[in-house]
């Protein structure tokens, strides 16, 4: 079409850059700046209990085991009546009995013994768990545990697969022949089994599944990258770097890495919810975070086995908080996806 | 009358969501198109031309407001639902489009692509298909058509793909047939052919063209009438004659006058604003030193590319062989061809793009191609190139500034930051930009001065041989001028010496002292730019020179058939 439309720009002394004008965009995009909202909030939630502000408490039992959440008030007390107490005094056995001349020195030591008793709520905001601990924290903890795998692993994968996939696609031939053979034997075994073997080598652990989680997560971007970088070493601009003589790494990563960073960034965004999910799997698999800590995985775990008994609610906040953030994130990253795309801008 | 547009006004809406803002494309367009004629709508880019073409089937994006009216044998095209529309498309009216490389579909061969129109709007039978789309093959001149047939597109060459594009517009038989930029991103040859062919079809089939070009010099050649349009107005319109012999209109004349030509050569081409404004350039050539000292001498330099065959085997496909000349300081070496003839091979192999088989490339006493490393990056100053895409030769993400100022930074030319920013300033001027492009990005230039910038970009390196790879092919009449002019200005000031990369010979005629002709990777004619165009000793020159479009002369060419 030869009809170029340009809006006529204001002559100013430096235009938008890249990422001014792609928030200018996303700033448009009502959906985007909703998700991006709700992701902040969740950032902040993390940060506040990543500094003990916040459910730092989520291990105390602070209420009756499986105490229902609040909105459904407390569990009418269950008929316990089945064996009928018996009435009268209890029957004289201290003739027979050989510890009966203790009884007495014992409770003297009792009751110099002080326990103290912690009044368990009957009831807890989002219900408790089978110890009594509340789920909320729980939930709270456990974000911070999820998030943090999952945003810190799809950045090491995103990082392998991009270097992997830069050096393969820039430099072709021999370099590309290697690593194509390299990916194809990492996608050729079946995922779970790599997990678990790399599980088994490195040992339980939020360090080990970040590093299972990114260690295998990568032939994707690798994938990808590769083919946009082998799109792009062929452009002129490309050309043009190397004949006012820019160096191979510069081409590399100066010139074309921008051009492609939308795809990556995307792909990343989109790890970062495999990898949360993934994480929730290999805990409930008891590959995951170690027993003294919580996820949404364990949470999603120990549902299970409260499911049955009809204790619904960890399963129901751990579902909750999971699927407002991952659908937060997908959303947010679709829209960073269009504000950063050099061919969506405007007159183009 | 077959077609008649009555006050066609387009507008598309855009922004984002809130702020919309209505840019109007075409305002007020008005023609008409007769049975068995040729129109040709002539324009600059962004004049309107293709978006009022391809308003009369609606082939618009969604944000496209038209307004007007577009009569087709009397039935309102703009009111017309889709369905009426859809059955318009391909069997009354149909199109061929600039580019035939992306027009195809790369995994069907020619003959699928051919009968499956024939099939659906027409009720054929896949046999009778087949057998109609051989004689389309064989009307539209491919030679072996029956063979052709079971080829995928790839293995035809960009002629003989818009051959087969127009094959596929004319088998419903269309009444009108819209030809947007048809022969642009063809060479100079394959044009004429593809000239010849849409005229030899339009008298055959009686049918109409609507045919869209920024090139007046071709549309003298197809056009019955023309209407010349400028920011989505008619300028002008009338028939082919009255416009070429008696243009009215001060722009077209401006446009008449800015294509270079082959007979006499100005020292510098005149460029719409100036002959709208009256100047008339009164600078007079330089004469060019004769003695000037060599700067780069270039002895039987040859370049392969090996093709697998087979398990083990290698093909050798030759791509350049056997390439001597020398070039002066302050001199211009034409280079032309047809594509593939290996001219952009010999070009990127002069600055090492392309690591050359054999030969020697001398620049100033010493041989490029034995260089180590490091001298090479000292070498890469002196000789830098411009390629024919200013589209995709500027990094999108960077500003004009960073542009301009990272040669500089590698190279460790000027002290500091300060400095190579005053040199990048002085670099725009020079080339006729303001001082505010540095902060901007290279989408917001148009393909013209994205070209001054790859030349500015070239400059921030003092080299002493510019490479030009058909700088100038991918711009329309009048941009192309404008940059011609600035090149030869640079060459008379800084006193460059260029390669000069073109299939177009008149274009080379106007910048060149010498000229190398190619074919098949070798060179066949080889002589002074005058000596070549007055007596050109071989056949291929000479069709070179005959293909290029010299507008309308009077009597038109008896059209051959066969």
């Amino acid at each position: 079409m030869s009809a170029v439309l340009t809006t006529p720009l204001a002559a100013a002394p430096r235009s938008e850059g890249v990422w001014r004008t792609a928030w200018r965009r996303f700033r448009g995009d009502r959906v985007g700046m909703v998700s991006l909202a709700i992701v902040a909030a969740f950032l902040v939630l993390i940060l506040l209990s990543a500094t003990r502000l916040v459910a730092s408490s989520w291990q105390r039992e602070v209420g009756v085991p499986n105490a229902p959440p609040t909105l459904l008030g407390p569990r009418p007390p269950e008929d316990l009546g089945t064996i009928e107490v018996p009435k009268g005094p209890n029957v004289d056995l201290s003739d027979v009995d050989p510890l009966a001349p203790k009884y007495k020195e014992w409770a003297e030591r009792a009751a110099k013994m002080k326990t103290e008793e912690i009044p368990r709520a009957q009831t807890l905001p989002l219900g408790g768990d089978r110890l009594g601990r509340d789920v909320l924290a729980k939930t709270i903890k456990g974000t911070e545990i999820s998030v943090f795998v999952g945003v810190l692993a799809s950045l090491l994968a995103t990082g392998i697969g991009t270097l992997l996939g830069a050096f393969a696609g820039f430099f072709g031939r021999k370099a590309d022949d290697f690593l194509e053979w390299l990916y194809n034997v990492f996608t050729a075994v079946p995922d779970i089994l790599l997990i678990f073997a790399f599980a088994a080598v490195f040992g339980r652990g939020i360090g080990t599944v970040v590093l299972i989680l990114g260690l295998t997560g990568w032939a994707g971007v690798y994938r990808q990258v590769r083919a946009e970088f082998i799109k792009h070493r062929g452009r002129e601009y490309v050309r043009a770097a190397e004949a006012i003589g820019a160096s191979t790494g510069s081409r590399m990563f100066r010139h074309i890495l921008p051009n492609v960073s939308h795809v990556i960034l995307v792909r990343m965004s989109l790890l970062v919810v495999g990898f949360i999910k993934a994480e929730v799997i290999l805990s409930y698999l008891g590959l995951g975070v170690p027993v003294d800590q919580v996820s949404w995985g364990t949470m999603l775990a120990e549902a299970q086995a409260e499911l049955i008994l009809g204790y619904w609610w960890q399963l129901a906040a751990a579902t909750l908080f999971m699927a407002v953030f991952v659908t937060a994130f997908s959303l947010m990253a679709d829209a960073w996806r269009d504000a950063l795309d050099p061919r969506l801008r405007g007159a183009e | 009358m077959l077609l008649s547009i009555q006050e066609l006004k387009v507008a598309f809406r855009l922004g984002e969501r809130g702020a919309v803002t209505l840019v109007k494309a075409v305002d007020g367009v008005s023609f008409d198109i007769p049975d068995n004629t040729t129109l040709a709508l002539v324009g600059e880019s962004g004049s309107g031309k293709s978006v009022t073409a391809m308003s009369i089937l609606n082939l618009l994006p969604d944000n496209a407001q038209r307004q007007g009216r577009i009569l087709y044998q009397d039935q309102d095209l703009l009111q017309a639902t889709l369905p009426q529309l859809q059955s318009l498309r391909g069997k009354e009216i149909a199109c061929v489009f600039q580019d035939p490389m992306t027009s195809l579909n790369p995994v069907f061969t020619v003959g699928a692509q051919l009968a499956e129109p024939l099939v659906r709007h027409m009720g054929m039978g896949w046999r009778a298909a087949t057998r109609q789309a051989e004689g389309l093959l064989a009307e539209v001149g491919i030679p072996e058509p029956k063979r052709r047939l079971d080829s995928y597109p790839h293995e035809l060459s960009g002629g003989q793909q818009q051959r087969v594009m127009i094959a596929m517009a004319l088998a419903c038989g269309p009444k009108l047939l819209i030809a947007d930029e048809p022969t642009t991103a063809l060479d100079v040859t394959i044009q004429r052919q593809i000239l010849e062919l849409i005229a030899r079809l339009k008298e055959q089939r009686r049918m109409s063209v609507l045919f869209i070009s920024h090139d007046l010099g071709v549309v003298g050649e197809i056009a019955d009438q023309v209407v010349v349009m400028r920011q989505g107005t008619v300028r002008e319109q009338g028939p082919v004659a009255a416009i070429f012999s008696a243009p009215k209109d001060l722009y077209t004349r401006a446009l008449l006058a800015c294509r270079p030509s082959l007979t006499d050569v100005p020292a510098r081409l005149t460029v719409i604003d100036e002959h709208i404004q009256g100047k008339v350039s009164a600078v007079v050539a330089k004469p060019k030193d004769p003695a000037a000292p060599v700067v780069l001498e270039v002895r039987s330099l040859a370049k392969s590319f090996f093709l697998r065959e087979g398990l083990f085997g290698q093909r050798e496909f030759k791509a350049v062989r056997g390439v001597n000349f020398k070039l002066r300081r302050g001199h211009t070496l034409g280079v032309v061809g047809e594509s593939g003839s290996g001219k952009t091979t010999m070009g990127l192999t002069l600055l090492r793009l392309h690591e050359p088989t054999a030969g020697e490339v001398i620049f100033d006493g010493r041989d490029l191609l034995k260089l180590s490393d490091a001298e090479r990056q000292l070498m890469r100053r002196r000789i830098q190139i411009v390629f024919q895409n200013p589209y995709a030769s500027l990094n999108p993400r960077f500003t004009i500034g960073q542009t301009l100022l990272e040669p500089m930074m590698i190279h460790g030319i000027g002290a500091d930051g300060a400095e190579r920013e005053r040199r990048a300033r002085a670099i725009l001027a020079k080339v006729g930009l303001g001082e505010d492009a540095l902060g901007k990005y290279p989408h917001e230039f148009s393909g013209g001065q994205r070209q001054r910038i790859a030349i500015a970009r070239c400059l921030t390196l003092d080299p002493e041989v510019l490479v030009l790879d058909e700088a100038v092919s991918a711009l329309d009449v009048s941009v192309q001028a404008q940059v011609l002019n600035l090149l030869k200005d640079l060459q008379d000031e800084l006193g460059l010496a260029y390669v000069f990369i073109s299939h177009d010979l008149a274009v080379v005629r106007f910048l060149s002292d010498e000229v190398l002709v190619m074919k098949d990777g070798e060179v066949v004619e080889q002589a002074s730019a005058t000596a070549l165009l007055a007596a050109p000793t071989q056949e291929y020159t000479r069709n070179l020179l005959g293909a290029i479009p010299r507008g309308y002369r009077g009597e038109r060419r008896s059209v051959t058939t066969g």
